[in-house]
C-alpha cells in the first residue's frame, strides 16, 4: 500500500507541452505512472507524447476520466491552473512550479476552502510510490518499494533521505515533497496522517527546515497520535536569522522558524531528530530494528 | 526585496495612511534645503535597511536647518552599527528629514502572513517603539489581532476594533482605523510581504501619523511590479549577492571559511550544518539550481571563491538525473579556467557517479572525491585547517 498516489492514479499534465513538462511527463511514463493527456490553453486536439492534448482540464478530465494532476506552468499563471484543476474536482493536485507570488496562493487557498480536491505543493519536488506512481521531478531509479514514509520541505535533501534508505535496503511507502513556500496545500500534519493511517507504512521520516512552525504543529500532532516510530531532521541549524535560505518559506522571522525551537519540539514528542543529515538512513535502521 | 523608509512611507502616503511631512536627502546641502522648506525643528533619519538606527545614533532631533546640517554632515557617511547590521555596520548614504510631532502615545500596526491560516494577519498593539518580538515574548496579550480576508481586506468594524482594544481614544479612532485600511490596501496593492509601523503615533492634537514604516516586498511578485523595482537599493546588499543573483544563484555570505555549492536550497542548508557537524565553519549558502550546468558551476566558482576567507570549497550534488561525468568536467574545466588554487572536495549523487570521479581524479588539479554527506564534510574539514 502508499498513500495518494498509486496503480490506480490517472495523470493529466497542465502545461502539457513545455519543456520541462514534456521532460518529466515522458520520464513517469517511462516509472509506470499512467499519464492520461495533458492541457495546453490554444493546442487542444494535438498529440502530444502520443497523449491528448486540451484546451481545459474540465474537458480532459471528461475525456480520459483523470484523477490527479500536474502542474509545470510558469509563476504568473499557476495559481490560475492551480483552481483550474479544483474547478474540474480532481483528488490530487500536484504543482511543481517554484515562485508563485504568496497573494496568489492566499486566494488558491481560499478558493479550496470545503472542496475535496488535495494540493500537494507549490514549489516541491512531488509525490512518488515507489514502484507504482510517480508525479513531480524526482529521479525515480533512486527509490525502492518498501515500508518508509518520507515527508519533506525540500526536494534535493529528500532525495538525499531516500538515497540513503534504499542503499540501507529500506524501502519507501511514499515520498511527499510539501514544498519550500510559506503557503502549501498539504502541510506536515495532514502528510503524517495520511502515513499514520497507512497500514503498510511502518516508520515515517519527517524533513523540516527553518521558517515557520509546521514542524512545530506536527510534533504535537505526533505525540498526541503516532505510535509508529518516526525519524525527523531539521536543515538550516547554522542559517542567519531574518536571511531567506533559497526557498521562500525558509527565514528566521519574528523570532520565530528556528532551527532549535522545531528539534526541541520533535524531540518531546519521541520523534529521533537527526544531528546530522548524512544519519536519517542509519536512525530509520535503527527505529525499525 | 527590502525598501527604505522613505519609500515605504511614500507608498504608505499614496494610499491614505498619515505620515510625517519629509525628504530624502543624499547630501548635507539637500539635508538643509529640505529642513528649511519643511521649516521648525526636524528629524533627520539615517536610511538604512536595518532596524535600531536610533539607538546606533542614526536618528537626531535639529531645532533648526543649521543644526540639521551638523547632523547630516555626521550621519551621512557614517558606519551606522545597530543590532541588525552585524558588528561592521552600514554605511549611511541617505537620509530622511522630517518634521517634528507633539507625541502623545507611540503604537503599533504591523502585516504578518499566517501560514498556518493561509491569509494575512493584522497585528495591533498599545506597546510601539519596542520590538514587537520582544512584546510577544513579555505582554502577547497586548498583541490584538485580526485576520484578512482575501478579496474583502481589513472591514472597518474589524479596524474600529483593534483601535479601540489598543486604547485609541475615541475621538481618534476613526481616524486610526482608516489608517489601518489604508496600510491594508497598500499591502495589497504593492503585493508586500511584511509591513510594519512602528511607532504608529498618536499626537498631542488627537491625530495618527506613521512615525516610522518597514515594508519587505514579495520577491515573487516583484515581476508585476516593475515600477518597485526601481526603489532598489544594490548598496544595501552584498555585492557578491546581487552578482550571484544576476546568474539565477542563491547565494549568502556567511563568516566561516569552507564554501559550498550544492543543487536544492535543502541540501544546501543541510551541507552548511554537516560542515558546522564536522567541526569547520560554512563560509556561504550557495544553491546552483537544479541544472547545475557547467556554465552555472564555473559562475558559481566564481561567486564563492571571490570570498577571501574561502579555505577549501565543497560540491555537493545530488543529482539524480544529473549525468555525474558532465558535472565533473564542468568542475575541472571551471577549476582550469579559473586557476583554482584552493583544494576542492566532490560528492555526487547521480548517473556515471564512477566515470565523473575518474574524470576528476585524473585531472591533475587539486580535487578529493567523497562517498556520502559525512565523508565529504570530514574531508573537507581536514584540509581546511
Amino acid at each position: 500500500m502508499s498513500v495518494l498516489v498509486d496503480k490506480n492514479t490517472r495523470l493529466l499534465v497542465q502545461g502539457f507541452t513545455g519543456r520541462e513538462a514534456s521532460f518529466h511527463a515522458q520520464a513517469a511514463i517511462d516509472y509506470g505512472t499512467h499519464v492520461v493527456g495533458g492541457v495546453t490553453p490554444g493546442k487542444g486536439g494535438q498529440t502530444h507524447l502520443d497523449l491528448p492534448v486540451f484546451n481545459t482540464v474540465a474537458q480532459c478530465v471528461q475525456e480520459t476520466s483523470a484523477n490527479a494532476s500536474v502542474i509545470f506552468v510558469p509563476p504568473p499563471y499557476a495559481a490560475d491552473a492551480i483552481m483550474e484543476a479544483v474547478d474540474a474536482g480532481l483528488a490530487l493536485v500536484v504543482c511543481i512550479t517554484e515562485g508563485i507570488p504568496t497573494a496568489d496562493m492566499i486566494r488558491v487557498w481560499a478558493y479550496m476552502k470545503g472542496k475535496p480536491t488535495r494540493l500537494i505543493g507549490p514549489n516541491c519536488p512531488g509525490v512518488i510510490s515507489p514502484g507504482k506512481c510517480k508525479i513531480g521531478i524526482m529521479p525515480g531509479h533512486i527509490h525502492r518499494e518498501g515500508n518508509v514514509g518520507v515527508v519533506s520541505r525540500s526536494g534535493t535533501l529528500t532525495y538525499e533521505a531516500v538515497g540513503q534508505l534504499t542503499k540501507l535496503g529500506i524501502g519507501q511507502s511514499t515520498c511527499i515533497g510539501i514544498g519550500g513556500d510559506p503557503i502549501i496545500g498539504t502541510s506536515f500534519t495532514d502528510a503524517i496522517r495520511l502515513f499514520n493511517e497507512d497500514a503498510d507504512t511502518h516508520a515515517i521520516v519527517m524533513i523540516g527546515e527553518i521558517g515557520g512552525n509546521a514542524e512545530e504543529t506536527a510534533a504535537a500532532y505526533i505525540k498526541e497520535h503516532v505510535r509508529k516510530p518516526v525519524v525527523g531532521f531539521i536543515a538550516g541549524q547554522t542559517a542567519p536569522p531574518g536571511r531567506r535560505m533559497g526557498h521562500a518559506g525558509a527565514i528566521i522571522s519574528g523570532g520565530s522558524g528556528k532551527a532549535e525551537d522545531k528539534i526541541r519540539a520533535m524531540k518531546e514528542a519521541g520523534i529521533t531528530v537527526c544531528e546530522s543529515p548524512a544519519e536519517m538512513g542509519e536512525k530509520v535502521q535503527s527505529r525499525l530494528q | 526585496m527590502k525598501i527604505h523608509e522613505y519609500q515605504a512611507k511614500a507608498i504608505l502616503a499614496q494610499h491614505g495612511v498619515p505620515v510625517p511631512r519629509g525628504e530624502v536627502a543624499y547630501t548635507a546641502e539637500e539635508a538643509e534645503a529640505a529642513a528649511k522648506k519643511i521649516g521648525g525643528s526636524v528629524v533627520v533619519k539615517a536610511q538604512i535597511h536595518a532596524g535600531g538606527r536610533g539607538k546606533g545614533g542614526g536618528v537626531k532631533v535639529a531645532k533648526d536647518a543649521t543644526e540639521a546640517v551638523e547632523l547630516a554632515k555626521k550621519i551621512l557617511g557614517m558606519q551606522l552599527v545597530t543590532h541588525q547590521t552585524g558588528p561592521e555596520g552600514r554605511l549611511v548614504q541617505r537620509l530622511l528629514i522630517e518634521e517634528t510631532l507633539p507625541i502623545e502615545r507611540e503604537l503599533y500596526l504591523g502585516i504578518v502572513l499566517d501560514r498556518t491560516l493561509g491569509k494575512n494577519v493584522f497585528m495591533a498593539s498599545s506597546e510601539g517603539g519596542m520590538e514587537i518580538e520582544q512584546v510577544a515574548a513579555e505582554t502577547p496579550e497586548r498583541i490584538l489581532k485580526e485576520g484578512i480576508e482575501p478579496g474583502i481586506g481589513l472591514i472597518p468594524f474589524q479596524a474600529r476594533k483593534l483601535a479601540f482594544g489598543i486604547g485609541v481614544p475615541a475621538a481618534s479612532v476613526n481616524a486610526a482605523a482608516a489608517a489601518m485600511t489604508a496600510l491594508v490596501k497598500a499591502y495589497d496593492s504593492i503585493d508586500a510581504s511584511l509591513a510594519e509601523i512602528n511607532p504608529f503615533i498618536l499626537t498631542k492634537d488627537g491625530k495618527v501619523y506613521a512615525l516610522d514604516a518597514k515594508i519587505n516586498l514579495d520577491d515573487n511578485a516583484l515581476y508585476r511590479h516593475k515600477d518597485l523595482l526601481e526603489l532598489r537599493d544594490l548598496n544595501e546588499e552584498d555585492p557578491l549577492e546581487v552578482e550571484a543573483s544576476r546568474f539565477g544563484i542563491n547565494y549568502i555570505k556567511l563568516d566561516g571559511n569552507i564554501a559550498c555549492m550544492v543543487n536544492g536550497a535543502g541540501l544546501a542548508m543541510s551541507t552548511m550544518d554537516i560542515i558546522k557537524y564536522a567541526g569547520g565553519s560554512p563560509a556561504n549558502f550557495l544553491d546552483v539550481g537544479g541544472g547545475a550546468s557547467a556554465e552555472q558551476v564555473k559562475n558559481a566558482f566564481r561567486i564563492l571563491l571571490s570570498d577571501a576567507n574561502v579555505k577549501a570549497v565543497l560540491i555537493n550534488i545530488f543529482g539524480g538525473i544529473l549525468r555525474c561525468d558532465t558535472l565533473a568536467t564542468g568542475v575541472v574545466n571551471a577549476a582550469r579556467d579559473l586557476n583554482i588554487k584552493v583544494p576542492i572536495v566532490v560528492r555526487m549523487e547521480g548517473t556515471n557517479v564512477e566515470k565523473g570521479q575518474e574524470i576528476l581524479t585524473n585531472s591533475g588539479f587539486n580535487f578529493t572525491v567523497a562517498n556520502g554527506m559525512k565523508d565529504a564534510a570530514e574531508k573537507v574539514v581536514r584540509l581546511a585547517q
